[in-house]
């Protein structure tokens, strides 16, 4: 402060700087100012005021209703839950004899998401869509809450009691006692079940399969003396022949298959082979659409087709089509081929048997001393045992997690002979249609809440452990049996452990080891037994009992909703099936040729119902027209028809089961006679996601080629899309040259995904395990109708167009744009998983009026819910079309809380994604390239101090791909495997991906032209097939 | 536009020189009226009782709003689910009902601004209808943009560029959509500006004829205090020219930037250099036609044969002839354009509109746009009242179908045939279009009832120069 300036004081103490005045010398008032006025105290007008105020507010907050929040904080924070961390345990998903080796993320005690187990020499880390999906039956709100008698809850306690007292009072009168379930893979189960069977000498354990396997287990019991299935190795084949076994969607051991299978197919720089694979098949299913060559018969041809590839072996030509190609090709690849059947019927799998020993497969690509144990059902003896309920010499029936009155054919005469039973007990975790006719129910865990193990394959062996406590008042199984059996406090954990110890010790595990593993593997010395059967007499019973008829009936499985025990999800029953593309229904499949002849039309779904009968028993069914049917043939599924499953489930669809036919002793899913049809005038939508069925000829979407192309250029089938400029003196450019915008440097990260379509088997596994991780709602049929499922990531299927023969005179008129619309009568099939492309030049992100959906600078396209004001602009000028509206509110909305459960009531709510949004009604969503993982994954990287290494964030859609044929990965790293599969140069002067060059040939941006430059590249779809 | 002052102090010998000014135009006004008569006939509406078809007209607009409001309110309740939308078809109706009001709302500006910098003395008699009908065509044109949106209540002023507290984030400036909330707000602040210039003297006519204190005091205030005196008139006069001046770029202005919505898209069938002056035609087209539906209706209801003549419903067919070949020839153009670019998805896209699932709405647009105007080249029709009403109706029902092909027929066929896909449209979907013509049809009579239809001062100064009151 300059001297010259005047200064005043506010008083002497500051002249003074007298340390109490400097004190408060800063402060507005140095002096202390009395709240009140009033030197007597009391209130001033001032409190007064504030007061009022106050009590105005509390008094009109009180009025308002606050919403009641259930989140309750820990009082005690669990050692190990952190929230906002997520935990996971390895596990075992089981149901029925499917299984697979799963990781089960838990984020605050709930497990949210199910991945395979990469550790397990058997699944290697893949699941398919039904074990994806399981998660969510856990929280469905159908389950039993409480332990049943006569419908009524009642106490554990009482059940017991009773339950104990009865069967004490059968077993002391020599009543006869059956255990009825469905293939068990638990060693540690069936202990229980042997003790309890030692209790009460009187009990059988029946064991039956919803998709019977007898024909195999009989066959090879015939060939080699034991009855058990094999191991089989597709990876080693180089040349496959499927007789209606659709072994990469349903049959056997699909999440297994489809991997081995994929490892043939997948073509690199170093191997340019693959295999080829024929089918021979009714109903076109997921393993004919892959297949190289599918020829269609209809079921009594195909048996037929087994003998003729028998004969062909030997030398006689067959006049079925590509059947002598397929033995020529059988013969040549010798040793390292495999054939398999569907069928049921022991002749025929004698006849395969035959054919592979004739072929040498058996130690190559058949594991004869790796019997696998996934299906263990004795016809015989349950249709036995239906005898025995029937005549009323049962007196206790135990069905263990079993629905045989819904899932077997005949489940109505079951349920009608149970009221003979004195004692009927199910312990079926939720209601189904035989815990209707039982008196005690006894509620299972789900296998997410329980302990067990599981022996999948010889010498394989994969645990399972508990990732929530009970959700309700259920008690696993074992505890249950052991309880009636007389043992009090039965532990099965300690059961278990204990079980185990011994074994582990032995070599060299620890429990906790194992069970953090969640698979080991013994030793196995099983022995392989000879080959010798009776070729001749299984030939001539094929021939006597195919006889055929004009019209035969294929029943099969669908890939998402299987057997019908996981009906009640409405993940799998919104999931379309990969061929039809339809949801929530079953339908007949029909040919083209037939419907034609029936004067039927499919347009859009919609189509007339009709009646079909099979052998006694009438149906009233959609119809889809499914190309690639069998002529002659028409296919139905099973899993539909539930009638006390739950309210997802309930209603939709009609019932297979009792179709379902036997041949030559044993079930059998082909009706080969005694099937019409008869079209009524009503008609029926079914609700299909894709309705347009071919690519229309556009390589710009779907660029393939076949393998002998590819071997003489790996860049052969590439569309390469060119322009005219008027400033190119050489005529044409690369439309990826010219562009509006600047383009983008990505410092950092540079995101992308790889898809390969030759090794993309339309499973659909990707599909369920995006819905799960990213909380996306279920629309429900009339909403699939209208067009507006939300799944982020679909699989588009496309068929070939009809060739011009196949053309009748009415459509060889017709416009060429119109011709590519109809498709081939046995079309091949092309799958191409697409979601959001994450393009660089982003036709979303420049119309969005307010920037709610812009570009990040890891080379993402990302949306902004919160900002997001639903002009719906950017759905539609995404050339994609991969944009999801949510036209309504799905979450807590009475009218989806049938249909999308995980979002509509407390206990669904449960398997939502803590790190993803519910999105709100009336803003866009798509595929976020899961950027929750990749923020995870940079934050983990970020904590260890260390740089992101390629493979630490993982999409959830390339996690879940049985075939690897998805791989997400930076762009920028030259080292992570998408630079390496996709050959990525940097260059500042690439023409095509800004500064990044794509040097692999097989690599392709779909829809090159417009110059959108994606982040997801595809390679081309190759074909093991001659040129055409 | 002037009132030269000798006009109306005429001299007594002279008048029969001037009823002939030009003997071979045919007169504007008819019936040998006045400048007297023409306040009287004019006023007769405002100042009378409502009449029994005007109450009609008003019962069935209501009812229509009523019912459209239902669907509005649905609409709001329930999410755009209610519509008959989908996943490839994102807009369908709302934004075909938004380009087809706006497109309507382009004659009144354009007969306003345009003909009267052109000195069109025959816009005179028809350009307040048709501006009153610009403003009200834009207003419910103007309920769509809003309706679409999923999120209304953030759309309002999310789409703004108001400051706000989320730092950097602001509108997108790159987004037709917002060039469209600019374009159509400054259209219609100008047009109602505009409008309510021309509508000052007529209010100021009423005003001093009121004879009951509430009249007075409405139209007192309405007319600001307008004296009539020549220097206001000049005032008037420069402020409508400069404001002729400013629409009239904008009648270009706004449906080019509407068509941007498409032209700048990559969807084939939008992704189309030509759509601005093919927008602009058929907005002029299909203006044109809906002053014609309203004046025709007018005329008749409110007897004012002598006014709107047969010359000028001649007339605004020719204009209806020229626009309605040009949108035909756009319309082939495009077809040309298409294959020859050689672009697979384009030429799909083209041949789809013509024969795919959508062919009737194609076939419908073509007949009613391209072919029925043509019939405009006979006199006999041009002329004809009756065949004017039905064609001018026919004209609108082609260019809402025009909007709704371009939009549908694009959008359910792109590039992915797996997402080609279908639209129906749902009963709202038909209920919020009806709201927006009970809007309309509303507005419109309530300013037919209380405001002056025809601009009075204007018309009286053609009066001696365009009439026949003397032969």
């Amino acid at each position: 402060m300059s001297d010259k300036r005047k200064q005043y004081w506010k008083g002497v103490e500051q002249l003074t700087n007298d340390p109490a005045f400097v004190k408060n010398a800063e402060s507005e008032f140095p002096e202390f100012l009395p709240i009140s006025d009033n030197p007597e105290g009391g209130s001033s007008r001032r409190d007064f005021l504030k007061m009022m105020g106050f009590g105005i507010a509390a008094a009109s907050l009180a009025a308002c209703e606050a919403p009641v929040r259930k989140a309750i904080p820990y009082v005690n924070k669990p050692i190990d839950v952190d929230p906002g961390i997520p935990n996971y345990y390895a596990s075992t998903y089981i149901q029925g004899g499917d299984y697979s080796s799963i990781v089960v993320r838990t984020r605050e005690g709930r497990p949210i998401k199910i991945d395979g187990n990469a550790l397990s020499p058997l699944t290697k880390g893949c699941s398919n869509a039904q074990v994806e999906a399981s998660v969510l039956s856990l929280y469905d709100n159908e389950r039993l809450r409480n332990p049943k008698k006569g419908g009524k809850d009642i106490s554990w306690e009482v059940l017991d009691k009773e339950v104990s007292g009865k069967l004490k009072s059968i077993a002391a009168q020599g009543g006869q006692i059956r255990i009825v379930s469905n293939t068990v893979l638990s060693p540690s189960t069936n202990r229980v079940v042997e003790e309890f069977i030692t209790q009460y000498p009187t009990t059988k354990h029946i064991v039956y399969d919803t998709d019977s396997a007898e024909g195999m287990l009989a066959a090879n019991e015939q060939s080699f003396g034991v009855r058990m299935i094999p191991s089989y190795d597709f990876s080693k084949a180089d040349v496959i022949v499927g007789f209606g076994a659709d072994f990469l969607g349903t049959w056997i051991a699909p999440i297994q298959y489809a991997n081995q299978y994929t490892q043939t197919r997948k073509i690199t720089d170093t191997k340019k082979t693959m295999s080829r694979h024929y089918q021979f098949e009714g109903n076109l299913s997921l393993t004919g659409a892959n297949a190289d060559y599918r020829t269609p018969l209809k079921p009594s041809d195909e048996a037929k087709a087994v003998v003729a590839l028998y004969s062909a072996l030997n030398g006689k030509k067959s006049d079925i089509p590509n059947m002598n190609k397929a033995a020529a090709d059988l013969k040549k690849a010798a040793g390292k081929s495999l054939v398999v059947s569907g069928s049921n019927d022991p002749a025929v799998q004698v006849v395969i048997n035959a054919i592979n020993n004739k072929l040498g497969n058996y130690g190559k690509t058949i594991d004869l001393t790796t019997p696998v144990n996934y299906r263990q059902g004795k016809e015989k003896e349950y249709n036995a045992f239906l005898g025995e309920v029937k005549s009323g010499k049962v007196a206790a029936v135990i069905f263990y997690n079993c629905n045989p009155v819904y899932n077997t054919k005949t489940g109505t005469e079951l349920s009608k002979a149970l009221e003979k039973v004195s004692l009927t007990i199910s312990t079926s975790d939720r209601p189904d249609e035989t815990t209707k006719f039982v008196e005690y129910i006894a509620p299972d865990n789900h296998f997410l809440e329980s302990w067990g193990d599981a022996n999948p394959a010889e010498g394989h062996y994969s645990l399972m452990q508990p990732t929530i406590t009970n959700i309700f008042n259920t008690r696993q199984v074992q505890a249950s049996f052991m309880s009636w059996a007389g043992v009090a406090d039965f532990d099965y954990f300690t059961y278990l452990k204990e079980g185990w110890e011994g074994t582990l010790s032995g070599i060299g595990l620890i429990w906790d080891q194992a069970l953090h593993d969640g698979v080991f593997k013994l030793e196995n010395s099983t022995e392989a037994p000879e080959f010798s059967a009776d070729v001749n007499t299984a030939i001539n019973s094929i021939n006597k009992a195919y006889k055929g008829s004009d019209l035969e009936l294929s029943i099969y499985q669908k890939v998402g909703i299987g057997d019908g025990t996981q009906s009640n999800n409405p993940w799998l029953q919104e999931m379309p099936d990969p061929i039809t593309k339809a949801t929530w229904d079953n339908y007949l499949t029909v040919s083209q040729a037939w419907a034609n002849e029936k004067g039927i039309t499919f347009i859009e779904g919609k189509s007339n119902m009709v009646n079909l009968t099979v052998n006694g028993v009438m149906l009233k069914v959609p119809v889809v027209i499914q190309p690639g049917q069998a002529p002659g043939s028409i296919g139905l599924s099973v899993g539909y028809g539930r009638t006390s499953a739950g309210k997802v489930a309930d209603g939709r669809g009609i019932n297979a089961y009792p179709l379902l036919s036997s041949i030559n002793g044993t079930g059998s899913n082909a009706v080969i006679s005694g099937v019409s049809v008869e079209v009524l005038e009503e008609t029926y939508q079914v609700a299909q996601t894709q309705t347009q069925q071919t690519y229309m000829g556009r390589e710009t979407v779907i660029q393939e080629t076949v393998l002998s192309e590819y071997q003489k250029n790996p860049g052969a089938g590439r569309y390469h899309p060119h322009i005219s400029t008027w400033q190119e003196e050489s005529g044409e450019t690369h439309p990826g040259t010219l562009s509006l915008w600047k383009g983008h440097k990505y410092k950092n990260h540079h995101w992308g995904l790889a898809i390969d379509l030759n090794t993309c088997i339309g499973c659909s596994a990707c599909h369920v395990a995006c819905q799960a991780e990213n909380n996306i709602p279920v629309v429900g049929r009339e909403e699939v109708i209208n067009r507006r499922d939300m799944h982020w990531l679909r699989i588009d299927r496309y068929y070939s167009s009809a060739p011009d023969e196949e053309l009748s005179e009415d459509q060889q008129d017709m416009m060429d744009s119109r011709k590519l619309e109809l498709v081939a009568a046995n079309p091949e099939v092309t799958f191409q998983p697409m979601m959001c492309q994450h393009c660089n030049n982003a036709p979303c992100e420049t119309v969005c009026p307010v920037a709610a959906t812009t570009h990040s600078t890891e080379g993402l396209n990302q949306m902004t819910y919160n900002r997001c004001i639903g002009t719906r602009y950017c759905a539609n000028n995404c050339p994609y079309k991969v944009r999801r509206f949510n036209w309504f509110k799905y979450h807590d909305n009475s009218q989806f809380e049938n249909i999308n459960t995980a979002m509509n009531n407390d206990l669904g709510k449960m398997v939502l994604n803590p790190d993803v949004t519910v999105r709100s009604r009336g803003v866009m969503e798509k595929c976020s390239m899961c950027v929750q993982r990749i923020q995870d994954g940079k934050l983990r990287a970020k904590k260890a101090n260390r740089p992101l290494k390629d493979g630490d964030i993982q999409v959830a859609c390339a996690s879940s791909c049985p075939t690897e044929g998805m791989v997400f990965g930076d762009m920028n790293d030259p080292n992570s495997k998408i630079s390496k599969l996709l050959k990525i140069k940097d260059t500042e002067e690439a023409d095509y991906l800004i500064t990044k060059e794509i040097g692999e040939p097989r690599a392709y941006h779909v829809l090159e032209e417009i110059g959108v430059k994606p982040n997801v590249t595809y390679l081309t779809k190759i074909r093991n097939k001659d040129k055409a | 536009m002037a009132i030269p002052v000798d006009d109306i102090l005429v001299k007594e010998e002279e008048k029969q020189n001037l009823s002939s000014v030009s003997v071979i135009r045919e007169p504007l006004v008819t019936g040998g009226k006045t400048v007297h008569d023409v306040t009287e006939d004019i006023c007769r509406q405002v100042e009378g009782k409502p009449t029994l078809s005007w109450m009609l007209g008003m019962a069935i607009s209501l009812g229509t709003l009523g019912i459209g409001a239902y669907c509005v309110f649905m609409l709001l309740w329930e999410g755009i689910g209610v519509w008959g939308l989908n996943k490839t078809v994102g807009w369908a109706w709302d934004i075909t009902n938004f380009v087809w009001w706006v497109g309507i709302g382009h004659a009144g500006t354009l007969i306003s601004a345009i003909l009267l910098l052109f000195r069109q003395k025959w816009r005179m008699s028809i350009n307040r209808a048709a501006e009153a009908m610009t403003i009200f065509a834009v207003i419910c044109a103007a309920m769509f943009p809003g309706l679409h949106m999923g999120r209304l209540w953030l759309g309002f002023y999310w789409a703004l560029p108001l400051p706000n507290t989320f730092g950097s984030l602001w509108v997108n400036f790159n987004s037709p959509l917002l060039w469209d909330v600019f374009a159509i707000s400054t259209y219609f602040t100008v047009s109602l500006v505009f409008w309510y210039i021309g509508l000052i003297p007529d209010f100021a006519s009423i005003r001093d004829r009121a004879k009951n204190s509430i009249s007075k005091a409405v139209y007192g205030a309405l007319s600001f205090g307008w004296d009539g005196a020549a220097k206001t008139w000049m005032r008037y006069e420069s402020v409508a020219l400069i404001l002729a001046g400013l629409a009239t770029p904008l009648v270009l202005s706004v449906h080019t930037i509407v068509s941007f919505d498409f032209a700048t898209s990559v969807i084939p069938g939008w992704h189309t250099t030509i759509f601005p002056p093919y927008f602009v035609a058929g907005a002029i087209f299909s203006g044109f036609a809906m002053v014609l539906t309203l004046m025709l209706i007018t005329r008749k209801t409110f007897k004012l044969e002598d006014y709107i003549t047969i010359n000028h419903i001649e007339l605004m067919n020719i204009v209806i002839i020229i626009t309605g070949s040009i949108v035909g020839i756009a319309y082939i153009t495009e077809f040309f354009i298409a294959w020859y670019s050689g672009v697979e998805a384009e030429q799909y896209a083209f041949l789809n509109r013509m024969t795919g699932p959508y062919w009737w709405a194609y076939w419908t647009m073509m007949t009613c746009n391209v072919i029925s105007p043509q019939l405009f080249w006979f006199k006999k029709i041009r002329t004809n009242i009756a065949a004017t009403f039905i064609l001018s109706i026919v004209v609108n029902i082609g260019m809402w179908f025009e909007r709704f092909v371009i939009i549908v027929t694009s959008l359910h066929r792109d590039y992915l045939p797996s997402s080609w896909a279908m639209f129906y449209p749902t009963v709202y979907d038909v209920g919020v279009y009806l709201f927006t013509f009970g809007l309309f049809g509303t507005a419109f009579l309530l300013f037919a009832k209380f405001f002056p239809v025809i601009n009075m001062a204007e018309v009286k100064s053609i009066i001696k120069t365009s009439s026949r009151q003397n032969s």
